[in-house]
């Protein structure tokens, strides 16, 4: 055992699990490649499912086809980034019920840590590049001048978009400790959240903007940074200059997580011991 | 026929025993519906109060009887022969002397039944008094709806069964299944409803067997096709049944002859 992970330091043993997961994914090409093109049509299907409503209206919830480009962009872009980072915490359910679960308590990293670098899924990949693709498009045609306020906006966006989508993750895999058979519930706040934060807040009735604007806060993600960008006004209760404290709203989830997680934990009963 | 009643009984039963799914499932649909029906009306308001024959009231109820009926009608890639497939324990079942097609149908139609308990009408209930929908008033639609939902069911159940098939000629589904999932919840009509798609798009998902599995029953029962309309959609219906039927039957048939089984 000597020279292996210790000898690297802190980080080397998840390294070398993500390594071993990305070779491994590498070598089957031809599922591989089967993988990318089902998740590349996932992001085309869902980019469908706009275009069919924009092809009835030209305007919905106060943005116009471009503006929804971007708005579709930094939303999927975000949630594909955190899918492809822990995206995986969802076959927690799977590890819990074969017992599997317990091999990970046995090696001295966090359990968390572990699990979030134990498989990186690149199918991800092609449907980043259908979200970036939107994006850049939706900026391009909406003829922003890019200053470094429009610069440092983006990438508040991106990074802590990610962070809020991946804290979701966190959340819902804490809450799969006790809903074994019930993971579908957990869904409707990641996938649901995903698919919310790709619509214009605006449009939801005064309950759900509160869910979405502030409780699970995937406005955060796209629509507030692309009224931000784009210097539109927002809706009531949810002004635009928010986009400037989307840092502020993934700190929010990541705390909620994190407590949800210590407390998911502890009522797991390792099997047999 | 006895048999398959009693496989039917033993789907809706097994179903039966898992509560908690049911509550998780209920809920996800509930909030899928409400962020579906929040995005058409505000369509709708877009378009002027008119969006591709739909109004307030039946664009509502087109959202949440897809909804209600996402548990029975099940679009994704998954059926439990897939498995059965990839483990060889399909070899065993086609020693019974039951149709392997038919057995599973038989169950998978009791679970769609029982989903309609705890998933279905709760999902329209709360459709109907949260945002409130118009549904017909006479009874022919319902009579002609729950028929039309069957066939939905059985059509849907065909499908997965057929891509389920390719197992045997596939070391792994996944890909298939993603693509299948992917094209048929689309094609079905469940996030956008198929008469607002642009004509092109309409002609194509009409030439799959899609619409009639969500689009369709959703028009019957909901009233928005009636009379002579309503039944060639009903008939429209009964084609992709008999085709996807038989299109599981020649897979899996082909599949007998691949199988190598060990030791025999």
């Amino acid at each position: 055992m000597s020279g292996l992970p210790l000898a690297g330091g802190r980080v080397s043993p998840y390294r070398a699990v993500l390594a071993s997961r990305v070779r491994a994914q590498r070598s089957y090409r031809t599922g591989f490649a089967l993988d990318l093109f089902g998740s590349l049509l996932i992001g085309v299907t869902e980019f469908a499912e706009v275009w069919v409503i924009f092809h009835n209206v030209e305007v919905l919830g106060g943005l116009d086809f471009h503006a929804i480009l971007v708005l579709f962009g930094l939303s999927n872009l975000a949630f594909s980034l955190a899918d492809l980072l822990v995206g995986h915490l969802d076959t927690l359910p799977t590890y819990v019920r074969a017992g599997t679960l317990d091999a990970f308590y046995l090696r001295p990293q966090p359990l968390l840590a572990q699990l979030v670098t134990s498989e990186v899924d690149l199918r991800r990949i092609s449907r980043i590049g259908v979200a970036g693709t939107a994006l850049v498009s939706g900026l391009v045609l909406e003829d922003v001048s890019y200053g470094p306020r429009e610069l440092t906006l983006l990438a508040i966006a991106i990074v802590f978009g990610t962070a809020i989508f991946a804290g979701l993750f966190v959340c819902a895999a804490s809450l799969q400790f006790f809903l074994i058979n019930g993971s579908e519930l957990t869904n409707s706040f990641t996938y649901g959240g995903s698919y919310a934060a790709q619509q214009p807040t605006a449009i939801f009735p005064r309950p759900l903007k509160l869910l979405f604007g502030y409780l699970i806060p995937v406005a955060f993600t796209a629509y507030l940074p692309t009224l931000a960008l784009l210097g539109l006004p927002g809706p009531a209760g949810l002004p635009a200059w928010l986009a400037w404290l989307t840092p502020v709203a993934a700190g929010w989830v990541w705390l909620v997580g994190m407590l949800l997680w210590r407390w998911g934990t502890r009522h797991y009963q390792v099997g047999g011991g | 026929m006895g048999t398959y009643l009693k496989l039917f009984r033993a789907g809706f039963s097994r179903q039966a025993n898992y509560r908690l799914a049911m509550v998780a499932g209920l809920a996800t649909n509930v909030v899928f519906g409400f962020i579906r029906a929040a995005i058409l009306f505000a369509a709708l308001d877009s378009a002027g109060g008119s969006l591709g024959g739909y109004t307030k009231g039946s664009i509502s109820a087109y959202v949440w009887l897809s909804q209600g009926l996402l548990g029975a009608i099940d679009l994704s890639g998954r059926a439990e022969i897939g498995e059965r497939i990839r483990t060889g324990d399909v070899a065993i079942d086609f020693t019974r002397p039951v149709d392997l097609q038919t057995w599973h149908l038989s169950e998978d139609m009791g679970r769609a039944a029982y989903t309609f308990i705890p998933r279905g009408l709760p999902s329209v209930l709360i459709g109907a008094l949260t945002f409130g929908l118009s549904m017909p008033t006479t009874v022919l639609p319902y009579v002609l709806g729950f028929i039309s939902i069957a066939i939905g069911i059985a059509i849907a159940f065909y499908c997965r069964f057929a891509v389920n098939a390719l197992g045997f000629w596939l070391l792994d589904t996944r890909g298939a299944r993603t693509v299948y999932m992917v094209t048929s919840t689309f094609l079905a009509g469940l996030y956008v409803p198929v008469s607002l798609f642009p004509g092109w798009l309409q002609t194509v998902a009409l030439a799959t067997p899609f619409p009639s599995m969500l689009q369709v029953p959703i028009n019957v029962i909901s009233g928005k096709d009636t009379g002579t309309d309503a039944l060639l959609l009903v008939l429209m219906q009964l084609c992709w049944l008999a085709v996807t039927c038989a299109a599981g039957q020649l897979l899996t048939r082909a599949g007998r002859h691949k199988l190598v089984v060990q030791g025999g």
